[in-house]
């Protein structure tokens, strides 16, 4: 029975199949600098969305950016992750990696990972198969043919669904989850794959207030360890988790500081927060 | 040993998982009726014709057709209306090697050309016709034409995220070109009238009993590998991420996988069950001609597979056979009305069935995936 | 093609005249022995008595003496409408509704039983002989343009007696046109005939500029002459032709793309609404078509008396046909579906099915024919090369018309601001109080209605069958898709791209290959611009 079980191993174990698993390139961070964003500008039929956007994100901060609607908050995340190609500028992740040869999905399994605005969720799937899906592990077709659940990726799945609370869940189906369980098993699906840096989006709307700390005290566990960034209308919510704000005007930063600092900015003052004061 | 513990724990797994009783029931029910027909006196009541057997054979090519588009569409949400197209190119892959298998037979006698080859004064066979005469590389090409096809414009198609509603119009469209072109005469697959006039299988005779039972049985016991195949395959890591791309494909795209190498593959595996139905179907009917091609067949496979219930594999085979029995018992009482009946299917369960007959049965929910959300989004975009 | 079928007809015509030529030889017998004053009526005794070999010289000397007076009975000869009564002899022109004229006078007559009639026979040679004579007739017509047409029908029987009749009229001629086109069967003439160089050169100077296929034919014949200089002088000549017969067939295939173009758009058009504007996919669109073809075979089984104004009112019957039978579809299936397109396009080949078979059983399945008014029967000659088919002219004007109608309905309209305020957001213009459904309906029956006008343009170039949908359904996907969704000037310019393409491919690869290829164009198209020629961009278009 043991050679069955070697046999089971070379059959199961991802580390057999090495050439197929990416061969993740080194992130140099030498800088600290984990995101350089430079000279971005993006126009959707003469509107400018982003707008000469320069924006360094050291590694292990979390940053929060804040700004009016139309301020290009989303648009940026966008590009950063693939989803839109922009006119002219750079992104690059580390010192070495150009973000903008890359599509979505080698950009997420460079470890960059996103939430979106309106909770994203596979439907159709168990709440463990969500997770599952989220993994970080190979995500090649060949191997995914093959591929079981390792018992220390198991042990992983149970840790995380601990911390999103979905543990009673974990067999519903996630189109049965209520709209605030859908967010917590979308940031549950990002602990998954482990990203070194993590794009939120907007992460507490329709959250109750419990919820809303509860995702305070989360992101702000995370950072050190990854890198964040929140987009987040809810002032409330923005002091209480950042150290470092920035302010998008019409596709670019207006000012950049911690929040003491931004809400005392003469720029800020009059083109933002001016009109709610 | 995991594939052979997946086989064996398909019953298991999924408490009610009803694919193992099905595909031993499909056996069984094909065995006896072969026995019914080779060993059962013509006289007894309880004799199956050969007619009938030929046309069962029909059906379950038909039915393994289905399987095909109800993998992309019920599974992966890519609703291929040009499915048609890989079946008919499998069918010609094996019309090919049958036609040359007549040999000298034909009606010129020309042993190495087929009849309308010497009609149109051909004096060579096309580089594409040779090698045909093997078996083996006939069976090759029955794979790897439409595989290649499938791959090419799957590529194409996904890689630029041709989506929806467009993704079905190409996939007609494809079809539509490639019956355009099987017409011509100079494409040297014999035209409108297509190929037949077969005479013999790897050496047996395609009239006799035998031959047609052998048929017969090979196609249901290719359809119950496919069928586990399929169901192995979709239950894997890799039909979770199937599914998550129909559910939603952006997401699945933020998570790391490259989606349009799932569907392009998904799409080839797909193409190749429609072509090995094709390539069974050919020498069951003896005829395969550019009408296979044509856009309607292949519309007619999705209405099977949603009258059956998309997204669960038994009822793209149920719809697949039901229907199927059913145009054959309609156009024998009034021909005209099949047409005005298939139209209304089409509309009443879009309307009123949109899980097929096997949703009606399985209401719990949780089990067999149901269809709940349509990326209605995503499509329109 | 067409050029080739043109010369094809010239030769056969010119080996028809020289299997004619033999018999003047038998003219002169004929003048000797016959008095020198015979009448024209005695002639015409002759006519009906004569043997079929000795018919031509009764007609020249007809011609030669009664001149324009004979018109009517040459034509109706050449037609086989002339008939003599047995018992008197006496030669009648026989009109379709049976109505009997004089000959000679063109006088009324009374009915005769037609057993009493007996038809004047003509061969082949006669026609061509009939035909140079009613030209020839023409010649001294009052109205230029006749003499124009009459010199010009006989540039490909050019004999001594008709270049010297020429030559004599051409000194009196007045009209510009007339006098060119004189100059130019001289010229012929000259070339063919005569040995002097010079005289030759500048003959060959003057054909340069005409189109005529006899000139053609006359050139290439020069370019193996053994005079060095005309050779030369024909070669340039007919290489400065060709190259102006190439243009002109050029334009004759950009116009039958254009034709091809205007038939998509028309098709298409109706779709670009309830694709492009409602993002509903109908794959019964084709059917629309259809039924609309179908009215106006209906219209005329109606009004079979007055064909010329039937299309007037098949056009508005058939946009409420095809528009109600739309607006039904959607209040009834499409409503329901809605936000599942896929769902929404079996639904609707449902229905496709469903309204072929319909008309199936009870048009039957076979194609029926649509009478063409007279005023859209003919064609429009712009020169000897080029000729436009008026109906094909029409119906590029028609869809046109259509386009432009309905760019202004989207615009300017209340209708129009509605479909396009939900079109781009439904939920907001729900919010604003529009009735999104009945705009739904409204512009389902609107695109509907258009591809019934459609089928009303379409069932004057083709047969109307049950399939007459079916075949304008997939192209009509690709105009839209081409041009970009939810674009009309994206259809036009699909439409007419997609149409002129066709027709330059078809001469080089075959009409089946060209659609071939034009559908992989547009497949590997769609892989480079997802959204067509004219995406709508920004986020709203996500």
């Amino acid at each position: 029975m043991s050679t069955l079980d070697t046999a089971r191993e070379i059959f199961d174990r991802e580390h057999v199949w090495p050439f197929l698993m990416p061969k993740a390139p080194e992130i140099d961070v030498s800088k600290q600098v984990l995101l350089y964003v430079e000279g971005l500008s993006l126009s959707f039929d003469g509107f400018k969305a982003l707008n000469d956007l320069n924006l360094y994100i050291n590694d292990g901060e979390l940053r929060c950016l804040i700004g009016a609607n139309g301020a290009g908050k989303t648009t940026l995340m966008d590009v950063i992750t693939g989803k839109t190609r922009c006119d002219s500028g750079t992104v690059y992740f580390g010192q070495t990696i150009n973000l903008l040869e890359k599509d979505e999905a080698e950009i997420a399994q460079l470890g960059i990972g996103r939430k979106f605005q309106k909770p994203t969720v596979f439907e159709a799937h168990t709440v463990m198969d969500n997770l599952e899906l989220a993994l970080k592990a190979s995500k090649q077709i060949l191997f995914n043919l093959t591929a079981r659940l390792t018992p220390a990726q198991v042990v992983r799945i149970e840790e995380v669904l601990e911390i999103v609370g979905l543990k009673e869940q974990r067999f519903m189906l996630a189109g049965a989850l209520s709209h605030g369980q859908k967010q917590w098993l979308e940031i549950g699906m990002l602990l998954m794959s482990n990203p070194r840096l993590l794009l939120v989006d907007e992460p507490v709307a329709g959250m109750t207030a419990q919820e809303t700390e509860r995702t305070a005290e989360l992101l702000t566990s995370l950072a050190g360890d990854h890198t964040v960034i929140v987009v987040e209308h809810d002032m409330e919510f923005v002091r209480s988790i950042a150290r470092t704000v920035t302010v998008l005007h019409q596709g670019s930063v207006l000012a950049e500081g911690t929040m003491d600092q931004v809400q005392n900015h003469p720029d800020v003052i009059e083109v933002y927060l001016g009109e709610e004061h | 040993m995991n594939l052979i513990e997946k086989i064996f724990s398909i019953g298991r797994e999924q408490p009610g998982s009803s694919t193992m009783p099905f595909v031993v029931i499909l056996g069984a029910l094909c065995i006896l009726a072969s026995a019914a027909n080779l060993l059962v006196p013509v006289d007894s009541p309880l004799h199956v014709s050969t007619y009938t057997i030929t046309l069962l054979g029909k059906y379950l090519c038909y039915a393994m057709l289905a399987l095909a588009v109800d993998i992309i569409w019920g599974y992966c949400g890519i609703l291929s209306l040009g499915h048609g197209a890989f079946f008919a190119l499998g069918g010609y892959a094996m019309g090919m090697y049958l036609m040359r298998q007549i040999g000298d037979r034909g009606v010129y006698g020309n042993p190495e050309l087929p009849d309308f080859m010497v009609f149109l004064n051909w004096t060579e066979l096309p580089w594409y016709w040779q090698g045909m005469d093997q078996f083996w590389f006939a069976m090759l090409m029955v794979l790897l034409i439409p595989g290649l096809l499938a791959f090419v414009f799957g590529w194409l198609a996904f890689r630029s995220r041709v989506t929806g509603v467009y993704l079905s119009i190409m996939t007609q469209a494809m079809t539509y070109a490639l019956m355009l072109a099987f017409f011509r005469n100079e494409m040297g697959f014999g035209g409108n009238n297509g190929l037949t006039d077969f005479k013999d299988l790897m050496g047996f005779d395609l009239q006799s009993d035998t031959t047609r039972v052998v048929l017969f049985l090979t196609t249901a016991l290719m359809l119950g590998l496919i069928f586990i195949l399929s169901k192995l395959i979709l239950r894997s890591r890799f039909g979770k991420v199937i599914v998550a791309i129909r559910d939603g494909e952006s997401r699945a795209r933020f998570i790391g996988y490259h989606t349009e190498r799932y569907k392009v593959w998904l799409f080839v595996y797909s193409a190749m069950i429609a072509a090995v139905a094709g390539a069974l179907y050919v020498p069951q009917v003896g005829i395969i001609n550019p009408g296979e091609f044509s856009p309607l067949n292949s519309i007619e496979v999705v209405v099977w597979v949603a009258v059956g219930g998309r997204g669960t594999l038994i009822g793209a085979v149920i719809g697949a056979l039901l229907v199927n029995y059913a145009k054959t018992r309609f156009t024998a009482i009034m021909p005209e009305g099949w047409l005005f009946a298939l139209g209304a299917l089409f509309v009443l369960v879009t309307l009123f069935l949109p899980k097929g007959l096997v949703g009606l049965f399985s209401r719990r929910p949780g089990k067999a995936k149901p269809i709940t959300a349509e990326p209605a989004k995503e499509e329109r975009a | 093609m067409r050029t080739l079928t043109s010369l094809f007809c010239c030769l056969w015509l010119l080996t028809t005249a020289a299997v004619a030529e033999p018999l003047p030889g038998e003219i002169e017998a004929t003048e000797i022995t016959a008095p020198v004053e015979i009448t024209t009526e005695v002639l015409l005794q002759q006519l009906t008595e004569a043997k079929l070999k000795d018919t031509q010289d009764i007609l020249e000397q007809l011609e030669a003496k009664a001149g324009e007076q004979l018109l009517p009975l040459f034509r109706s000869l050449l037609n086989g409408n002339l008939y003599y009564v047995k018992e008197s002899a006496q030669v009648v022109i026989v009109n379709d509704d049976d109505s009997l004229l004089d000959a000679l006078t063109g006088n009324a007559m009374a009915a005769v039983p037609s057993s009493e009639l007996k038809k004047i026979r003509v061969n082949n040679t006669l026609r061509s002989y009939l035909r140079g004579a009613i030209a020839r007739i023409q010649l001294t017509a009052t109205n230029p343009e006749r003499r124009l047409q009459a010199v010009r029908s006989l540039l490909s029987e050019l004999d001594a007696p008709t270049v010297e009749l020429i030559a004599n009229l051409r000194q009196q001629e007045t009209d510009a046109d007339v006098q060119s086109i004189m100059d130019l069967a001289l010229a012929l003439d000259v070339v063919r005939t005569q040995t002097d160089t010079a005289s030759r050169l500048s003959a060959i100077q003057i054909m340069q500029d005409s189109l005529e296929s006899e000139v053609r034919i006359v050139l290439n014949q020069a370019v193996t002459d053994s005079d060095k200089q005309v050779q030369a002088a024909a070669k340039k000549a007919l290489a400065a032709i060709e190259q102006r017969v190439e243009m002109f067939a050029f334009i004759d295939q950009l116009f039958f793309g254009l034709s091809l173009g205007s038939v998509l758009l028309l098709a298409a058009i109706g779709l670009a609404i309830t694709f492009g504007v409602m993002g509903v996919i109908n794959m019964a669109h084709g059917e629309m078509i259809m039924l609309g073809a179908y009215t106006t075979y209906v219209v005329q089984l109606l009004m079979p008396e007055l064909i010329d104004y039937s299309l007037w009112v098949a056009i508005p019957l058939a946009f409420i046909v095809s528009g109600s039978v739309g607006m039904l579809i959607q209040r009834f299936v499409i409503r329901y579906l809605h936000g599942r397109p896929l769902e929404t396009l079996l639904a609707t080949f449902g229905i496709s099915l469903v309204l072929q078979q319909l008309v199936r059983t009870i048009f039957s399945p076979l194609n029926r024919q649509v009478a063409t008014p007279e005023w859209m029967s003919g064609s429009l000659e712009i020169n000897p090369v080029l000729s436009l088919t008026l109906n094909r002219l029409y119906i590029l004007a028609f869809a046109l018309l259509v386009f432009f109608a309905l760019q202004l309905i989207l615009k300017k309209t209340n209708l129009g601001l509605n479909v396009r305020a939900v079109s781009q957001n439904r939920d907001m213009a729900k919010a604003m109080g529009i009735r999104t459904d009945w705009v739904d309906a409204l512009t389902f029956g609107l695109g509907s209605g258009i591809a019934g006008i459609a089928g009303v343009a379409l069932s004057q170039l083709t047969n109307v069958g049950p399939n007459l949908g079916q075949a304008y359904i997939i192209d009509s996907f690709m105009v839209v898709v081409f041009g970009g969704v939810g674009n009309l000037l994206g259809t036009l310019v699909a439409a007419f791209s997609l149409g002129i393409a066709n027709k330059f491919l078809e001469p080089v690869t075959g009409a089946v290959l060209a659609s071939i290829l034009v559908l992989v164009f547009i497949i590997l198209f769609i892989q480079k611009r997802p959204k067509g020629l004219f995406p709508q961009k920004g986020r709203a278009a996500e």
